[in-house]
């Protein structure tokens, strides 16, 4: 059952991001005009979408009890800080990563 | 195939293969701790192909999420991928053959290094696509396959692991935040996300913010526009 649920997962998973990553090639072909407001939605999506899944995962974070989200928003700190400072994504990711996990594990 | 053309390919994914072999590690890592081993790495890596949702699978799949929901999430998570295909539509024209696999293999990463103008002089376009394309696809195979064997071999404590997918995120969300001027994109996207996380809770706002940001772009449209010309 496990299994076959994990199959029937990645299998819906792969087939729908193959599915977005082909749609446009089947609609709108190299010589015909892509409508201007699917270019739009295009260029700024992104931007918003991001902003979106940082949302989604803190979205269990509880902030009316303890530690009350405070581990969370110290390793959201770091990992902004050492990205203004080195624009290093991996260096970014580890130390905020890293950091996160001796908070939770150690002192929360 | 010869030595030039495999180094320049490896040059211009060398970027790439560091950012994808760590993430892969991340990847391999969590999938682990939450019960599920090599196998279901690789095969993640192979057919799914796309980071980002790879991390949210997690989520998914460990809360036993309906299949409704994960076609649904990986509809809005992925939904971006129809863009870089819009405007990869005429540079992929005449690649034959090998443009199924290019499509297949379009990932954030490796949009960001062929979607530009900055080809190497003298080189077969169609070969150099599907080389750059197939290079970092191996990279993120070989990053969660690694990443499921250290996180099996070394057994730590791996409570907080997952916040690698919210550093992830933030780190991206920093990098556009910086290569732009229009921010109100972004903010559209930060106060949607909350509103409908507040009203909707956590198992149901993903659809609801998609529509809510998909209007407020449309509606401030203009706003967004002037900023890009000023």
């Amino acid at each position: 059952m496990d299994n076959l649920y994990l199959i029937l997962s990645i299998s819906v998973i792969a087939v729908i991001t193959a599915a977005l990553r082909f749609i446009p090639f089947a609609v709108f072909s190299a010589n015909r005009k892509t409508p201007n407001i699917i270019l739009y939605l295009g260029k700024y999506l992104p931007y918003s979408i991001m902003a979106m899944l940082v949302v989604y995962c803190l979205k269990s974070v509880n902030l009316l009890a303890s530690p009350f989200g405070i581990p969370e928003l110290i390793g959201v700190i770091i990992v902004v800080v050492l990205h203004l400072f080195k624009r290093n994504t991996l260096i970014s990711i580890a130390g905020g990563t890293i950091c996160y996990m001796v908070l939770v594990q150690l002192i929360f | 195939m010869n030595k030039q053309f495999l180094k320049t390919v490896f040059l211009k994914t060398l970027p790439v293969m560091t950012g994808y072999i760590a993430l892969g590690i991340g990847f391999g890592i969590l999938f682990n701790s939450h019960g599920y081993g090599l196998l279901w790495s690789v095969l993640m890596a192979a057919l799914v192909y796309a980071g980002s949702m790879q991390y949210v699978a997690i989520n998914l799949i460990s809360g036993g999420a309906s299949l409704i929901t994960i076609a649904l999430t990986t509809l809005l998570v992925n939904a971006r991928h129809l863009f870089y295909g819009i405007s990869m539509i005429g540079k992929y024209k005449n690649a034959g053959k090998k443009k199924p696999y290019l499509i297949f293999a379009l990932t954030d990463e490796t949009y960001s290094l062929l979607c530009g103008d900055d080809y190497p002089e003298d080189i077969d376009k169609g070969k150099y696509q599907f080389a750059v394309s197939l290079a970092n696809h191996l990279y993120w195979i070989t990053g969660c396959a690694l990443g499921s064997v250290i996180g099996s071999a070394i057994p730590f404590n791996t409570a907080g692991i997952d916040f690698c997918m919210t550093a992830l995120f933030v780190t991206i969300f920093v990098e556009q935040w910086l290569s732009t001027k229009r921010h109100l994109p972004a903010i559209i996207g930060l106060v949607s996300a909350v509103i409908c996380l507040l009203i909707f809770g956590v198992d149901a706002f993903l659809i609801p913010t998609m529509i809510l940001i998909s209007a407020s772009l449309i509606i401030f449209k203009r706003f967004i526009k002037e900023a890009d010309n000023g």
